[in-house]
């Protein structure tokens, strides 16, 4: 299968639907201590988007890491403007769920195939969480 | 979706007022998020309410306290009348104690929105514990109880020292509980996802804090949400070890529940540990895995010229700030190095009568309570390089401020702080 015409299905747990770029991360994500709210990027200096903004992008990663601030930090984006346009992520916690809600912005997770593994930094990506589908339209 | 009673019906339809079925809306799209079938009861709560982040500080300029509360510990753009609460409630730490006034560079006006936010919070019915240890004085849940805690070192404490039962909470999540006594039942409230995931065998005995914070951090690595079961020589683990084991796993990892044989009370056995299922090949943690531990947490940056030293993170136990203060005892502090001590208050009372403020503050030293300095993301001016005790500072404040970090033992970061200079080394483990 060409990269374009991917599509992925999982759980959307909170509605919505928008097209953007994505951003990949392999490696978990930290909130607290992990991003800065202000700016939208990721400020942990041992990770592999450090430096990157995720704000606008759909931040596609394996999950959250670190500690209970997640939600709080990425509930900041939201106030502070700076969210990501979207999350698809692979291991679900309450840490990335309530984050999730608290960003109010569409968000999938529980998939039948790994999102990090078939998506690309990049890639055009339709996120449809009313019916928990992630389709790649352009790579 | 999630199962309602009819009392947590009530709740939700506005019964209890609309700050209460605010916070149910928030329970059930949270539950839903996670598959919860139920949510649990809770009378003990512990959450953060009061710390001013850019955000709420925006959101207390245009409508109080409030209005903060309903956005950010509920979810909820109206801005609700908020209730006493519901459960008995607990504040953890914030960013600005009273005792940091003056201390530059801390900004004044924080502390006065920081003093104000805890007596929203007090009018409220919260307990003001004001520590990201709320079990080193006095809220001890007792085994088995449902609670809804966040700080995640707070939370893996909760889960494998006391056999108490929680996830991870968040703001959100720990304000609607604390209003509605209920947080959803699910993860590590149902005994089947408490067992252990991975078998950690340790060669070494780990010899104190900064041992037990090493192999925390490993732990962590390897496993990152899951549950080690640790093996070996390990010895009577005290509060401070435990404390500084599970903070490194939630830095590293973002574990939430662990499990010592024969010391942590979900795992009498090994076998029980792992809920009488296969035992995985043991993971090794040995000399090496010792070593390049403390390399990785000493990796940023490389002037052995120390600025400040920081101390007690997690908040430190009585028995830490005794032995800072027997550190410094009759030293003094080089003239280009803070040292700053962070305890919760009602242990600096006690610190207080037993001498050990005096002796720490006469070297030169501060006692800080209620506060982190990567809560409140400020370190002495100027500071460009720090060190501390604490595997999970020197993991997390590289980033928040962007300064250099070593990790050493309590002895080897006061030498830092009288000396100006990084001496530290990692000794060789025990056997």
């Amino acid at each position: 299968m060409t990269a374009a015409g991917v599509l992925l299905h999982g759980r959307g747990i909170v509605p919505g639907r928008v097209v953007g770029e994505a951003l990949v991360s392999r490696e978990t994500i930290s909130g607290w201590g992990g991003i800065d709210p202000a700016t939208g990027t990721i400020i942990e200096r041992r990770h592999e988007l450090f430096g990157v903004c995720f704000t606008g992008k759909v931040l596609v990663f394996p999950g959250a890491k670190g500690s209970s601030g997640w939600s709080g930090f990425f509930q900041s984006t939201r106030l502070l403007g700076t969210a990501p346009l979207a999350m698809v992520f692979t291991r679900l916690t309450t840490k990335a769920a309530l984050g999730a809600i608290v960003t109010r912005v569409p968000a999938i997770t529980d998939f039948d195939d790994d999102p990090v593994a078939r998506i690309t930094t990049g890639d055009l990506v339709e996120v449809d969480a009313d019916h928990g589908l992630v389709r790649v339209l352009r790579r | 979706m999630v199962g309602l009673t009819d009392e947590e019906k009530r709740m939700r339809d506005g019964a209890e007022g609309d700050a209460v079925a605010a916070a149910m809306d928030l329970l059930i799209r949270y539950a839903d998020a996670l598959g919860a079938e139920r949510l649990c009861e809770t009378r003990n709560v512990a959450g953060t309410t009061t710390q001013p982040s850019p955000a709420k500080e925006k959101l207390v300029a245009e409508g109080g306290w409030a209005k903060a509360f309903s956005v950010i510990s509920l979810d909820c753009d109206d801005d609700l009348e908020i209730p006493p609460m519901r459960v008995p409630t607990c504040q953890l730490q914030h960013g600005f104690g009273e005792d940091a006034r003056g201390i530059m560079p801390y900004p004044g006006h924080k502390i006065d929105l920081q003093a104000e936010a805890e007596s929203f919070a007090s009018s409220r019915g919260v307990n003001v514990l004001a520590t990201c240890t709320p079990y080193q004085v006095g809220n001890l849940p007792t085994y088995g109880e449902h609670v809804a805690w966040m700080e995640s070192s707070a939370v893996v404490y909760a889960n494998s020292v006391l056999g108490a039962r929680t996830n991870c909470e968040g703001g959100a999540s720990t304000g609607a509980a604390s209003l509605t006594g209920r947080i959803p039942c699910w993860g590590n409230h149902h005994r089947e996802n408490r067992y252990g995931t991975h078998l950690i065998e340790t060669t070494l005995a780990p010899d104190g804090f900064q041992d037990w914070g090493m192999l925390g951090y490993f732990a962590g690595d390897v496993v990152q949400e899951e549950r080690p079961v640790v093996i070996g020589e390990l010895g009577s683990p005290d509060l401070a070890d435990l404390k500084h084991f599970g903070a490194a796993a939630a830095s590293s990892g973002g574990v939430e529940m662990y499990h010592l044989p024969g010391r942590t009370p979900d795992a009498p056995t090994l076998e029980a540990a792992f809920g009488g299922r296969a035992i995985p090949e043991p993971i090794r943690y040995g000399e090496a895995e010792r070593r390049a531990v403390y390399e990785s947490l000493n990796s940023i940056g490389d002037s052995e010229d120390v600025d400040f030293v920081l101390l007690g993170c997690p908040h430190a136990s009585l028995e830490q700030v005794g032995r800072v203060a027997r550190a410094l005892e009759g030293r003094t502090l080089s003239s280009g190095c803070e040292l700053w001590l962070m305890t919760p208050r009602a242990l600096r009372t006690v610190a207080d009568r037993n001498g050990w403020t005096e002796t720490i503050r006469r070297a030169g030293g501060r006692v800080l309570t209620d506060s982190c300095p990567a809560m409140s993301r400020v370190a002495p001016e100027g500071t460009r390089v720090f060190a501390t005790d604490s595997a999970k500072q020197a993991h997390y404040l590289p980033a928040i401020l962007g300064i250099e970090a070593w990790f050493g033992t309590l002895e080897d970061c006061v030498d830092a702080a009288v000396t100006g200079r990084w001496r530290g080394s990692l000794g060789k483990a025990a056997r």
